[in-house]
């Protein structure tokens, strides 16, 4: 869906107010969860106490001001921050109800379920093909045919396909920026993961491949949960089903002070914190 | 925690303030062709009644210049939250003045056809309804620039005292045609007259819905508790 036409699907929905947001309310177990999760690096506790659903096919924000943690709780969902010396969580993440954290889980297969595209496009120094390959290759030998398959229905997915397909052995590099993002979701598309976690992905965008990425995240969620981390209030406030709202407390600790439907989080928040951000008065 | 720590908001602000501005002026300039109106009435001035009618085009002028200012400000600054709520209660806030001006006109215009015809009876709760009407929307618009829930809900329930008035006055003129066919014409102006007083009021009940709404995100009818 367009975001145009979401915004026409938002205008129809207004004749029969009511009926979605109790469709909201009854949807099924999240798809992932955080339960009073605690984000260490070293000693310094960076982030404090977040319980956070991921629903499924549905977006999550996660919006506040700069240093509230935002990222790092992002990249805990798929265990990014095991890269980084000294950090540690305390609390829980699962994934359809399975602890990610616990000592039995394949890292690797993890990040596989749980996609990650970053701000800045960053495609491997290869081949359009061998990019969206990439993930599929590492799961074993596939058949080309078959490889062939995956790689056009995922570049299809994040609608670059009609773009790209007379030049896939042309380098990913020589994309254009909004391309190149656009790549990175069909090299994570291609993995089959279950949810896709976005850092700021339109913050190095122009304002055309923005709204291409945005209108591609609507299609994605068909598919899978998202959960994006954006600074762009007007961008959350566009894709998003759920927004998260994070601050710093005096600790220097990132807490989320609200949690609530995108739509009332934009209209009548119910903590002043997030009043005052979302109208601009800080951060 | 309002920090007020950079110019970020500062066109907002401005916006924010300039149409804010707008709808008080709006708002005196509706009371006023309301006390004209009713004036007009009881001087029998038909200079002035014609008056309140040509000033009307100001009133719909100043309605639509509210209106793009706030369409502006949605376009340009994108406000959220609190800010959007007064913006969109502005919008609505104006629609109800512009009508209310209408109300004024309205009753001007039966000065008009009412000609030199002598009054039905004297005036007594008529300037009253007015009088009523008129301090309900001074409160309405100052409810409205301090966000001042409880005392928007407090001109809520002022209405009532103007709904009993209209009922007065109705009884007294359906007694009045009753007993003599022949008045009917003199009594249906008054009706008339009182009949749009009584919507004016209503219409600042709706003003005040709207500030509810603007100050705490509740949307709705407000119904005041009934006395016990």
């Amino acid at each position: 869906m367009t975001q145009r036409a979401t915004l026409v699907s938002a205008m129809n929905a207004m004749t029969n107010i009511g009926t979605d947001t109790q469709t909201i309310v009854a949807a099924d177990a999240p798809k992932m969860k955080t339960e009073s999760l605690s984000i260490y690096y070293s000693a310094f506790r960076a982030v404090a106490d977040v319980t956070l659903p991921v629903r499924d096919r549905q977006i999550t924000a996660i919006i506040g001001p700069s240093g509230c943690g935002k990222s790092t709780l992002l990249r805990a969902l798929n265990r990014m921050n095991d890269l980084v010396a000294g950090s540690h969580i305390q609390g829980k993440v699962t994934l359809d109800g399975e602890d990610i954290y616990a000592p039995n889980m394949d890292v690797v297969d993890i990040r596989r379920r749980i996609g990650m595209v970053f701000q800045r496009p960053n495609p491997f120094p290869k081949t359009i093909y061998d990019n969206v390959a990439f993930g599929p290759r590492l799961y074993g030998r596939i058949p080309k045919t078959e490889l062939d398959e995956i790689v056009e229905s995922s570049l299809r997915r994040a609608a670059l396909w009609d773009e790209v397909k007379d030049k896939l052995k042309q380098s990913g590099l020589a994309l254009s920026g909004g391309q190149q993002q656009r790549l990175c979701i069909a090299r994570a598309v291609a993995a089959e993961p279950e949810v896709i976690l976005m850092d700021e992905p339109c913050s190095a965008l122009d304002p055309v491949a923005t709204l291409k990425i945005e209108e591609l995240m609507q299609e994605l969620k068909k598919d899978y949960a998202i959960v994006i981390v954006t600074h762009n209030m007007q961008q959350a406030a566009r894709v998003s089903d759920y927004t998260a709202m994070m601050m710093m407390r005096s600790d220097r600790a990132g807490e989320m002070i609200e949690l609530d439907q995108t739509q009332k989080i934009f209209t009548r928040p119910g903590d002043k914190r997030t009043e005052d951000y979302v109208s601009g008065r800080f951060g | 925690m309002a920090v007020a720590s950079s110019n970020v908001r500062a066109a907002l602000d401005r916006d924010l303030n300039t149409i804010r501005d707008n709808i008080l002026r709006l708002g005196s300039l509706v009371n006023e062709q309301l006390q004209l109106s009713v004036k007009a009435l009881r001087e029998r001035d038909l200079k002035l009644a014609h008056q309140v009618v040509s000033t009307d085009e100001r009133i719909n002028q100043l309605r639509y210049k509210i209106e793009e200012e706030c369409l502006t400000t949605i376009a340009r600054q994108q406000p959220a939250a609190g800010d959007l709520r007064q913006i969109i209660t502005a919008m609505h806030m104006s629609v109800e003045m512009e009508r209310m001006a209408d109300h004024a006109v309205g009753i001007a215009t039966i000065v008009i056809r009412m000609g030199e015809e002598p009054l039905l009876k004297p005036l007594i709760d008529i300037p009253r309804m007015q009088a009523i009407t008129s301090e309900m929307l001074d409160q309405a618009l100052d409810a409205f620039v301090k966000m001042d829930v409880e005392m928007a809900r407090a001109v809520v329930v002022r209405d009532d005292e103007v709904d009993a008035l209209y009922n007065q006055v109705l009884r007294e003129l359906l007694t009045y045609m009753a007993e003599d066919k022949r008045v009917v014409p003199r009594a249906m102006y008054l009706l008339w007259v009182a009949h749009n007083l009584e919507r004016t009021a209503d219409r600042v009940t709706n003003l005040c819905e709207r500030v509810i709404f603007a100050a705490i995100g509740e949307l709705g009818d407000y119904k005041p508790p009934k006395p016990a």
